[in-house]
């Protein structure tokens, strides 16, 4: 194990995959709670399909990718919560829509411009090798800057998210920390979808969240607990991954949802007693 | 000392005018009833007090209290039956208006809401989850995080809707006992009619424009309360 381990250190992609995806994978963990409990789950499945396209047209445009996509998913993140806020669209329709139009859009791009060939696949399902340098410290950058705008907010998100009238009527701009929720989501969407894929990265979002209410039932459990669970099944994936050479965004996703039929029993079992 | 003055106030969605030039007043130490029928716009009224909605036309002037003090329960959402928080953790939220942008709660706020969980009795059950709670607890729970964002001024959407026969006259005891006792005025919306009369000094009956607004004993005398009660009993 410690051998394995030490191998896998050893190797720089690993080290930067690790680096930043324990980052991302913590603050999608703390937002994640906000947004299923929001019911907002959806958002962040929409904003991955918008980062595909974003994504697609940086590479033909022969541009850096996360410079493109972090401005374009955010203004989509900004779009849809308007739209879920509005009575008169149906939200998660909107969001279907909006995902796949840009989810087509990209795949449009790709075709035209380089093939559909392994990258592609890599840009759906994820890659470990997907790190450079300087996305590392872009990466670092943001998930820091999340984390501090998360915790020095956590009082005000909690009470949007329990209850945005009463917090309203009470003088917080409910409004402005849930554009807050939405950008922070999209810049942690964007800096993990290239590692964890397009198509996967929401996971990282929901299951931490949804696991820990298996089980913990204070909020502040809750957090914590997701934020750990989400730490530890994306080390676990990328082991899994770099051992059987599976794509890391399908791997973690698998670990996660084995965490949750874990939890899940748990539930059960404390049920009954 | 009026600590609210609603003047010719009009609200409306999409085009439609829920509520029409409604005026009252609320003065310090009153038990107001908000009555009427369903979509006769009591709730848009309340979110109009509550700064939640601009009124398209007149206003609403406070006196001794800003808006954001208003310390408000509100109909429960189904996503808060289900919440994962803590007792403590949602009644702390109500401190959440003297805080300003100050990231977290010091010892005073943290002491206020102890006061209120103790007030309400609710001491027992502080570390145990929203979620499994009764609910008549989580009207408790809530209530306490009402009054740690108020001094004053207490305002109730439909508070007693989904408890039972018992767990609503103790809230309403509760409520009648923070009026009289403690001074704190209250602004309730209300279908039932008949508690309503019991506690309140003033009613205002809404048809989206005022039916009527004064004392309670005065509105006993109206058609349309001997109407509305004995729809009431022929139930």
């Amino acid at each position: 194990m410690i051998e394995l381990l030490t191998q896998l250190l050893s190797y720089g992609f690993v080290v930067r995959a690790l680096i930043v995806g324990g980052l991302v994978s913590l603050c999608a963990a703390l937002l994640g709670v906000s947004l299923v409990l929001k019911r907002y789950s959806m958002i962040g499945d929409g904003l991955s399909h918008v980062g595909f396209g974003a994504l697609a047209l940086a590479l033909a445009l022969n541009l850096s990718p996360l410079e493109v996509a972090i401005p374009v998913v955010a203004a989509a993140a900004f779009v849809l919560l308007r739209i879920s806020e509005s009575s008169r669209i149906k939200g998660d329709a909107a969001i279907a829509l909006i995902s796949s139009s840009a989810l087509a859009i990209g795949v449009m791009i790709i075709s035209y411009t380089s093939g559909m060939n392994a990258d592609t696949s890599n840009y759906m399902f994820g890659s470990i090798l997907a790190m450079s340098e300087s996305d590392v410290i872009l990466s670092v950058g943001v998930s820091i800057s999340v984390i501090l705008l998360y915790v020095l907010f956590y009082n005000k998100i909690f009470a949007v998210t329990f209850d945005e009238n009463f917090s309203r009527a009470t003088g917080t701009r409910a409004s402005r920390y849930n554009t807050l929720i939405a950008l922070l989501t999209a810049m942690t969407i964007v800096v993990g979808m290239r590692m964890m894929g397009a198509l996967l990265i929401s996971s990282l979002i929901i299951f931490p969240a949804l696991t820990s209410m298996r089980v913990f039932k204070t909020f502040k459990q809750v957090v914590i607990s997701s934020a750990i669970l989400s730490v530890v099944c994306f080390v676990a994936g990328i082991v899994l991954s770099f051992i059987f050479s599976f794509p890391t965004g399908a791997s973690v996703v698998v670990i996660n949802l084995l965490m949750f039929i874990l939890f899940s029993v748990i539930r059960l079992v404390k049920n009954k007693i | 000392m009026k600590l609210i003055s609603c003047e010719g106030v009009t609200i409306g969605y999409d085009g439609q005018e829920a509520v029409t030039k409604v005026s009252f007043d609320l003065e310090q130490g009153d038990y107001l009833c908000i009555v009427g029928e369903n979509g006769s716009g009591k709730s848009t009224l309340v979110k109009g007090l509550l700064g939640l909605i601009k009124p398209q036309a007149g206003s609403i002037s406070f006196n001794g209290i800003r808006q954001n003090e208003i310390g408000y329960l509100p109909q429960q959402t189904m996503i808060q039956r289900d919440f994962p928080a803590s007792v403590t953790e949602v009644v702390i939220s109500g401190c959440l208006n003297r805080r300003g942008l100050l990231p977290f709660y010091s010892r005073a706020e943290k002491n206020r809401a102890a006061e209120k969980i103790k007030q309400l009795s609710i001491t027992d059950i502080k570390k145990k989850s929203y979620q499994d709670l009764s609910g008549g607890q989580q009207q408790r729970v809530l209530l306490a995080r009402a009054l740690c964002a108020t001094e004053k001024l207490l305002l109730m959407d439909e508070p007693v809707s989904g408890l039972d026969p018992l767990m609503t006259a103790d809230l309403y005891q509760l409520v009648a006992k923070l009026n009289q006792t403690q001074g704190m005025t209250v602004l309730m919306v209300s279908h039932d009619l008949e508690s309503a009369i019991k506690y309140s000094n003033k009613i205002l009956h809404l048809k989206t424009e005022t039916s009527f607004f004064g004392s309670t004993a005065d509105y006993l005398k109206t058609e349309m309360c001997r109407r509305m009660m004995g729809e009431l009993s022929d139930d």
